[in-house]
């Protein structure tokens, strides 16, 4: 325990010196949704009965949390290879895992402060939003996800370049269909059902419902705690591995 | 203290470049409180060797014993014992001086008071105590050698390992280095370092391992490796440039000088460690 902190200490140090920067530029994105698809698109859309900008704001919500939480693990691969600091991990006599759930953890603290701005945004728009305890538990589970994805990345990827493929090719895709923007039940049923193997979707579906003070979607949080314990998995592997 | 018994690792290549055997089949011991150098020309696996005995890397085949307890019995103990310089700076980039140090401190679980009574003795002994706020990208190279000392000496470990401690480093401080690592062995740390000085390793090290491509080819003292090359050396200029011949006894070495008479610059010496590396490697064709 004592070691996962003192990892997470390290994330905390370097965060906390740039807590202005970060916010600032984590403001960024979330504000362009808003008024693109939030003002701009969403006065002619209907989805469901509340306003489009009640639907969007956990889509975004969703999404943020993910490139977020997958973002900040991939400085441990430049920790790694290019800066070698990763070493005074491996000699430290520490476990693998603290070392593992120490930046899982800073990540989730990263994504949830940029969780807070968005809703803060929300607000000002105008959007009714419920949050609540399972709300937060959900988001910080999407963190977990997608923050142990980035270590594996971090982990088993040799060039940066690789890094931002994954960006390109596995989580760009995913924040656009995994029904951030409209609800998947208007995909052709082909599209669907791969769309409903992805993570996101399931953090959206939860979202949505908690948002609209509606209940756990229990086989969407099951579907998520599968992918956590898939991600952990791969990420201590990948973390084994790195010794050979 | 150590031992190390047939240690081997290969590294696999792929597709374009070819699997290469770094360590192969290496086996010594390391005593306590002894000084141990390991020796070997550029690419010979010395780093390797030290990767594997602070488990950074695993051993493709072979045991490492730490006090007759096998490493893979209990890793994290046997990583509190150690200390490791490594051969390239790999501080963290985004902290400072004083928080680099600072996260070994914990990582290595010292109490609040104890790491920072280190810190300040050990920045204060490297002479880099005006830097604890600074960015450690703002060091010069020198500077992040002193720093990588200090920073492995926070938890007072029991074993040192040392990767070319002193490269980059001006002569008054290599000097301090030197005798920083003596009083360590003193004290009875034991320290494991490599280097490419020889007068390095003949001044410091009780013992010396020489390693030439991935194969230990030598492990004595400085001035057995020597004697068992010939105490005398004769050197002169001959027809593929400079020339050698060892000679266990002085007046051997003598006559055979008196024979060259012809031939160019004869010199008679004791030999030196820097003649007993070279044989072993056989490189002094290529340098
Ligand atoms: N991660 C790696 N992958 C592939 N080959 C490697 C790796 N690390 C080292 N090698 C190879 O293993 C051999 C030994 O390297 P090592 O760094 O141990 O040598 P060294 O004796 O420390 O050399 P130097 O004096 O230059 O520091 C070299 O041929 C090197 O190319
Ligand atoms: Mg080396």
């Amino acid at each position: 325990m004592r070691d996962v902190w003192t990892v997470f200490w390290r994330d905390w140090v370097v965060l906390k010196r740039r807590l202005a920067k970060f916010i600032l530029s984590r403001m960024v994105a979330p504000l362009l949704y808003l008024v693109a698809f939030g003002w701009g698109l969403g006065r002619s859309i209907q989805v469901g009965d509340g306003s489009y900008l009640d639907f969007l704001v956990p889509g975004i919500l969703a999404l943020n949390s993910m490139n977020i939480s997958f973002n900040s693990l991939t400085p441990v691969h430049a920790e790694r290879v290019y800066h070698r600091s990763l070493e005074e991990y491996l000699i430290a006599p520490i476990s693998p895992s603290s070392f593992l759930w120490g930046k899982v953890l800073a990540a989730v603290l990263r994504g949830l402060i940029s969780s807070g701005i968005i809703l803060l945004l929300a607000y000002l728009f105008g959007a009714k939003v419920a949050v609540t305890l399972p709300m937060v538990l959900v988001l910080t589970l999407n963190c977990v996800i997608f923050a142990q994805l980035g270590f594996w990345a971090a982990m088993t990827i040799n060039t940066y370049e690789e890094i931002a493929q994954v960006n390109v090719y596995f989580l760009l895709p995913m924040s656009f269909l995994c029904g951030t923007f409209f609800s998947v039940q208007t995909l052709p049923e082909a599209v669907r059902i791969f769309v409903e193997i992805l993570p996101l979707t399931h953090t959206g579906i939860l979202l949505r419902s908690l948002a609209a003070g509606g209940g756990i979607v229990y086989s969407s949080l099951a579907v998520l705690i599968g992918y956590g314990i898939l991600g952990y998995l791969m990420g201590s592997r990948a973390f084994h591995k790195i010794r050979e | 203290m150590i031992r190390a018994e047939s240690l081997t690792k290969k590294f696999y290549g792929d597709k374009k470049t070819a699997d290469k055997t770094a360590v192969d089949a290496v086996s010594f011991r390391v005593k306590t409180g002894e000084v141990f150098g390991l020796l070997g020309p550029n690419g010979a696996g010395k780093t390797t060797v030290i990767r594997m005995l602070t488990l950074q890397t695993r051993a493709t085949s072979g045991q490492i014993y730490y006090d007759g307890e096998n490493i893979a019995v209990n890793p994290r103990l046997v990583k509190s014992l150690l200390g490791v310089v490594p051969q390239q700076v790999n501080f963290d980039m985004d902290l400072t001086v004083g928080e680099n140090m600072e996260l070994h401190g914990r990582l290595h679980h010292l109490s609040a008071d104890t790491r920072k009574k280190r810190i300040d003795e050990l920045l204060d002994f490297v002479e880099l105590k005006d830097t604890v706020g600074q960015n450690v990208r703002r060091l010069s190279g020198g500077m992040k050698r002193r720093l990588l000392i200090a920073r492995a000496l926070i938890h007072r470990p029991r074993i040192l390992f040392l990767d070319e401690p002193t490269v980059a480093l001006d002569p008054q401080v290599r000097r301090r280095i030197w005798e920083l690592i003596r009083r360590l062995a003193g004290g009875g740390t034991t320290i494991f370092l490599t280097t490419h000085y020889i007068e390095e390793a003949e001044s410091l090290c009780q013992r010396v391992a020489v390693l030439n491509r991935g194969r230990l080819v030598a492990l004595d003292t400085p001035k057995n490796l020597c004697q068992n090359l010939g105490a005398w050396t004769v050197e002169w200029n001959g027809v593929a440039g400079r020339e050698y011949r060892f000679f266990p006894a002085k007046a051997q070495a003598a006559d055979f000088a008196k024979e060259l008479a012809s031939e160019g610059s004869i010199e008679l010496r004791p030999t030196n460690l820097e003649d007993a590396f070279i044989e072993l490697t056989g490189r002094r064709e290529g340098l």
